[in-house]
């Protein structure tokens, strides 16, 4: 079996991995780049665990291939704080104790960053139904919804 | 004289009946040994089997526990995670 | 004492968790996301049947295959006496929790481990995978409790005599064990009663759906040291079965924790360990086993189905005068479900003079049970909690009204023996009366329900180091994953007793050789019991500063205080010294004595039980028989809420699952006793967008035996929400639901009336 080529940007860095076709690019980040800050939850796109912007678009990235992401720009997990400073999802979700086990949470902010970029003021009900795809089993979600939601106040300038 | 109570399933095995007897010990390992002089072999069952509640509260593996002298003893099955 | 110190500086305060920032940057290492130089991939064959017998397997064309380095089947572990061992920490059989983790002559469920392989990489693993020919003999098997227990059903084990009964049965059955629980006379009780309820429940098998699978990587070095890095509910926990299975001393095997992505009970038990290292030890080379989330449902968890009959009878002024419960509990494949736990949790919140409670203990050819956050309390409490819902009904008393008229208080005797000491329960029920969702009205199809649970949380062995450091923080070491924040909670009581800031304690979960042992991260024992031992542990390092201070001031020690992270000289001496911090004190240590550090081990006593009480609004759809959860308000006595947001956060969780477990969740089986939804698609957990805000009230009611009051809050949360919705859609449709999942279909039967 001979590998393919990829080059990508990954996290704003151009990047080069070989992979083989059927590895999915959740597969590469995991376990040829070794980000494995995106989780796998289940390989079927039902978790979210694995969620990572492609080319500026929310994708579980267990349904992507790795062969697809050439030419093209993903942002995972690693890339979202600036150095030593949070993005304020990042800070709104530890102040607000929005994670538990935390095996949910990058897949959540990946997911909740996404929809802050289209939706800066989000209701409860478009934050619930946009991060339906994300599966937590620990917190019922309640302190996930607050931490967008507050996220979203600060990222206005509201608070 | 701790008062101790025995549950229905130690009675059958060790005691012919005697569910309630009164015992005099300082601490759950004074309580064990009493208890195996007048039944033996019932201390290492209870011991493996059984968690001891005094006073409202509930004890495992607990040798040292003072044993007031007006308490009431009771054995029950040890509270497990379920395996 | 403590207990009654009104102030705290850093209790009750919500700081962010120390392990926060790499679980929000994706830098924690969870069990999957360790890798090593040289590591074979493992993969496991399973069972395709649901009971058969293995005639044969032939694993040479599998170990021909260029690239494999080791296949193993159930020969390649000792075989282990059939006995029941009792001590405290591993109470099982270890014959059975071997079986399970690799079949010797029999497959009892799909998805039984029949065989491992370890290769170069996952390709290899997988196409050496289908080069093992197994030839079974595939037997008549039972998937229903209730059916399982019948003369003719098919034996899993053939001899296997049910235990716990006066005079053992002569024949084998599937009945594992038998209990009972007797107080008064319930035959004389009912007739006292002016009206009874009576009437048959049931439950599916639910899965604990934590969303990190589980996974371990474990590795040996020519001295046969074996290293395994795995995330679990207790690292001592998966030595003590690996040191049991594979047959090798404790000593021989570190076990490091890795962060764990979820529990719930599903991973106090190892399943991938054994293969792993039995593997690298055949190999001398790191071995990674993963498991899809497709073997996460075949082979692990659930917790048990159930079939349940209640009798509960009251007279008019809504005094409960006796009851009865018959509980049937699903076991799977190996015998222990948590039957027992149902059996004393099932009507423990109540006074009454006469209970009867027995259950059956039952085996079928279904992936062993594994704990679920209160085992067997929230089978039991939608069962008993929906009769009482419904004798309300008949009396027309609140139903709140009618648990206050019944509640424990200190002093009320159990049916199980003793007698109940401080429990908040009554506090839980008059806080839910007095919270505005009581009173909100509801509209058309919405109906609101009302229920409340046990559990009676654990304490047991832990230990804990907290070490000084020279700059003046403090380090400590525990032994407990932390599951939902508890390294938290453990550096805010370090914190309180040393009188430092928060952010100078950092704490860390060591691997089982950095401490003595320790219990596991389960039955809500962490923040009472591994949290007495930190407690404890800074409290032997404050006696040690105060000594070093007594030795630089040239006084005795007990004429040293400690305040707010100071040594002060007290009595005789007051105000001769100047006091000296932390720091000052362990900047000297060299010359005091060498490195101060507490230490702390014991064996946590006397845990307080657990209550809550909890009230829903549903709206049914008429139409489709979907039920939307509008409101949720739990209301629980949590002792001492030591970092209040995760004691919230327990308190949501628990019930979005009870929730799931209530309406959608449950373990499907096609006839030939194969699981039809092993995926997170049809296997439906509750989303975002199912849930509203969850509203919690937490009542402070100290526990004695704890420094602080704490009592364990991560169990009671599950137990009331099912039958909370049941009810919650009874008092919308008139009809009652008496058995789970309350799915659409079944709610739509139920409307039309052939329910
Ligand atoms: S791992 Fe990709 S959605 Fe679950
Ligand atoms: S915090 Fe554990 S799954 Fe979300």
């Amino acid at each position: 079996m001979s590998k393919h080529h990829v080059t990508a940007t990954i996290n704003g860095e151009p990047t080069e991995f070989l992979c083989e076709t059927s590895q999915s690019l959740l597969d590469v980040l995991r376990d040829e780049l070794e980000l494995t800050g995106s989780k796998e939850g289940c390989t079927s796109g039902d978790c979210g665990a694995c969620s990572v912007m492609l080319d500026g678009r929310l994708v579980c990235s267990c349904l992507v291939l790795g062969v697809e992401a050439s030419g093209r720009t993903v942002d995972t997990i690693e890339g979202m704080a600036q150095g030593a400073d949070l993005h304020p999802l990042q800070r709104h979700f530890l102040e607000g104790a929005a994670l538990q086990c935390g095996i949910c949470t990058p897949g959540f902010l990946i997911a909740a960053r996404a929809l802050l970029e289209r939706t800066p003021d989000p209701t409860e009900t478009e934050i619930r139904y946009w991060l339906a795809g994300n599966l937590c089993r620990c917190t019922g979600y309640d302190k996930i919804v607050r931490a967008v939601m507050d996220a979203a106040a600060e990222m206005r300038g509201a608070r | 004289m701790a008062h101790v109570v025995l549950p229905q399933v130690i009675v059958d095995r060790f005691t012919t009946g005697v569910a309630e007897v009164e015992v005099d010990a300082k601490n759950v390992r004074g309580l064990m040994k009493a208890l195996d002089e007048r039944y033996p072999g019932i201390a290492a069952v209870l011991e493996d089997e059984m968690a001891i509640a005094m006073n409202g509260s509930i004890y495992h593996d607990a040798y040292l526990e003072a044993v007031g002298a007006d308490t009431e003893v009771y054995f029950i099955p040890r509270i497990g995670g379920g395996r | 004492m403590t207990a009654e110190r009104k102030e705290f500086r850093w209790i009750g305060k919500r700081p962010v968790r120390p392990d926060g920032v790499d679980k929000v940057t994706g830098r924690a290492q969870f069990s999957a996301d360790f890798n090593m130089p040289g590591q074979l991939i493992g993969k496991v064959l399973r069972s395709p049947h649901a009971h058969a017998r293995i005639k044969s397997i032939d694993t040479s064309k599998a170990k021909a295959l260029a690239g494999v380095k080791a296949v193993i089947t159930g020969a390649d572990f000792p075989s282990l006496p059939d006995e029941w061992v009792g001590a405290g920490r591993v109470e099982g059989n270890f014959k059975y929790f071997s079986e399970n983790i690799i079949a010797r002559d029999k497959v009892l469920y799909e998805g039984h481990t029949v065989a491992a392989v370890a290769a170069v990489s996952a390709a290899i693993a997988e196409e050496a995978l289908s080069l093992i020919k197994v030839d079974y003999e595939v037997l008549p098997h039972v998937i229903d409790p209730v059916e399982a227990m019948a003369p003719d059903a098919p034996l899993l084990h053939e001899k296997m005599i049910t235990r716990g009964m006066k005079t053992p049965p002569t024949k084998p059955s599937n009945v594992a064990k038998w209990a009972e629980f007797l107080m008064g006379d319930p035959v004389e009780g009912f007739k006292k009663a002016d009206v009874i309820v009576e009437r048959s429940y049931t439950t599916k098998a639910v899965h604990q759906g934590y969303i990190e699978p589980h996974a371990v990587a474990a590795s040996t070095s020519a001295d046969g040291q074996t290293v395994v890095w795995c995330s679990s509910q207790g690292q001592y926990q998966v030595r003590t079965w690996v040191s049991k299975i594979v047959g090798l001393p404790l000593s021989s095997i570190r076990v490091i924790p890795a962060e764990i992505g979820g529990g719930f009970g599903g991973k106090l038990i190892p399943y991938l360990e054994p293969l792993a290292v039995r593997m690298s030890r055949l190999t001398n080379r790191p071995v990674k086993i993963t498991m899809s989330r497709e073997d996460v449902f075949r082979a692990t968890g659930p917790t048990s189905g159930a079939a349940m009959k209640i009798k509960v009878g009251a007279t008019k002024d809504g005094k409960i005068v006796a009851a009865e419960g018959e509980f049937i509990f699903q076991a799977g494949a190996y015998p222990g479900s948590p039957f027992m736990n149902g059996l004393m949790c099932s009507f423990a919140p109540y006074a009454i003079p006469n209970v009867r409670t027995w259950g059956y203990d039952v085996v079928t050819n279904r992936p062993k049970a594994a704990a679920y956050r209160a085992p067997g309390s929230p089978i039991a409490a939608y069962a008993v909690e929906s009769a009482l819902d419904e004798l309300a009904k008949k009396l027309n008393i609140h139903p709140v009204d009618l648990r206050l008229k019944n509640a424990i208080v200190e002093g009320t005797p159990s049916y199980f023996g003793p007698k109940f000491g401080s429990v908040g329960f009554v506090e839980t029920l008059e806080a839910l009366k007095k919270h505005p969702n009581y009173n909100i009205p509801l509209g058309p199809n919405q109906g609101r329900g009302f229920a409340s649970g046990f559990w009676f949380n654990g304490g047991g062995e832990s230990c804990a180091t907290v070490n000084i450091n020279d700059d003046g923080t403090a380090s400590v070491i525990e032994g407990n994953p932390d599951i939902g924040g508890s390294r938290a909670s453990m550096a805010i009581m370090a914190a309180e007793v040393l009188g430092i800031d928060y952010d100078k304690v950092r704490p860390i979960v060591g691997d089982t050789a950095s401490l003595g042992f320790n219990h596991v991260t389960g039955g809500s024992r962490v923040t009472f019991a591994t949290g007495m031992a930190v407690v404890r542990a800074a409290e032997d390092a404050v006696r040690e500063m105060k000594e070093r201070a007594a030795m630089l001031w040239d006084i005795s020690p007990d004429a040293v205080t400690w305040e707010d992270g100071f040594a002060r000289p007290a009595g005789d001496n007051a105000g001769k010294h100047e006091p000296l911090s932390l720091k000052q004190i362990a900047g000297q240590a060299a010359k005091t004595g060498g490195p101060i550090c507490g230490h702390a081990s014991l064996n946590a006593q006397a845990p307080g039980p657990g209550l809550g009480s909890h009230m829903v609004d549903v709206e049914v759809d008429p139409e489709t028989g979907h039920v939307k959860i509008l409101r949720y308000t739990a209301s629980q006595d949590v002792g001492r809420a030591i970092h209040p947001s995760y004691v919230e956060g327990q308190m949501q969780g628990g019930v979005a699952q009870g929730i799931g477990w209530a309406l959608n969740e449950e373990y499907i089986y096609d006839k030939n006793g194969r699981l039809e939804n092993p995926g997170f698609l049809d296997y439906r957990m509750p989303v975002c967008s199912d849930l509203p805000f969850i509203d919690t009230i937490m009542i402070e009611k100290p526990v004695p035996s704890h420094p602080f009051g704490v009592r364990g809050v991560g169990e009671v949360p599950i137990v009331p929400p099912m039958a909370a919705v049941a009810n919650a859609i009874h008092s919308a449709i008139g009809k009652r639901l008496t058995s789970l999942p309350m799915s659409p279909p079944k709610v739509r039967a139920a409307i039309d009336g052939d329910a």
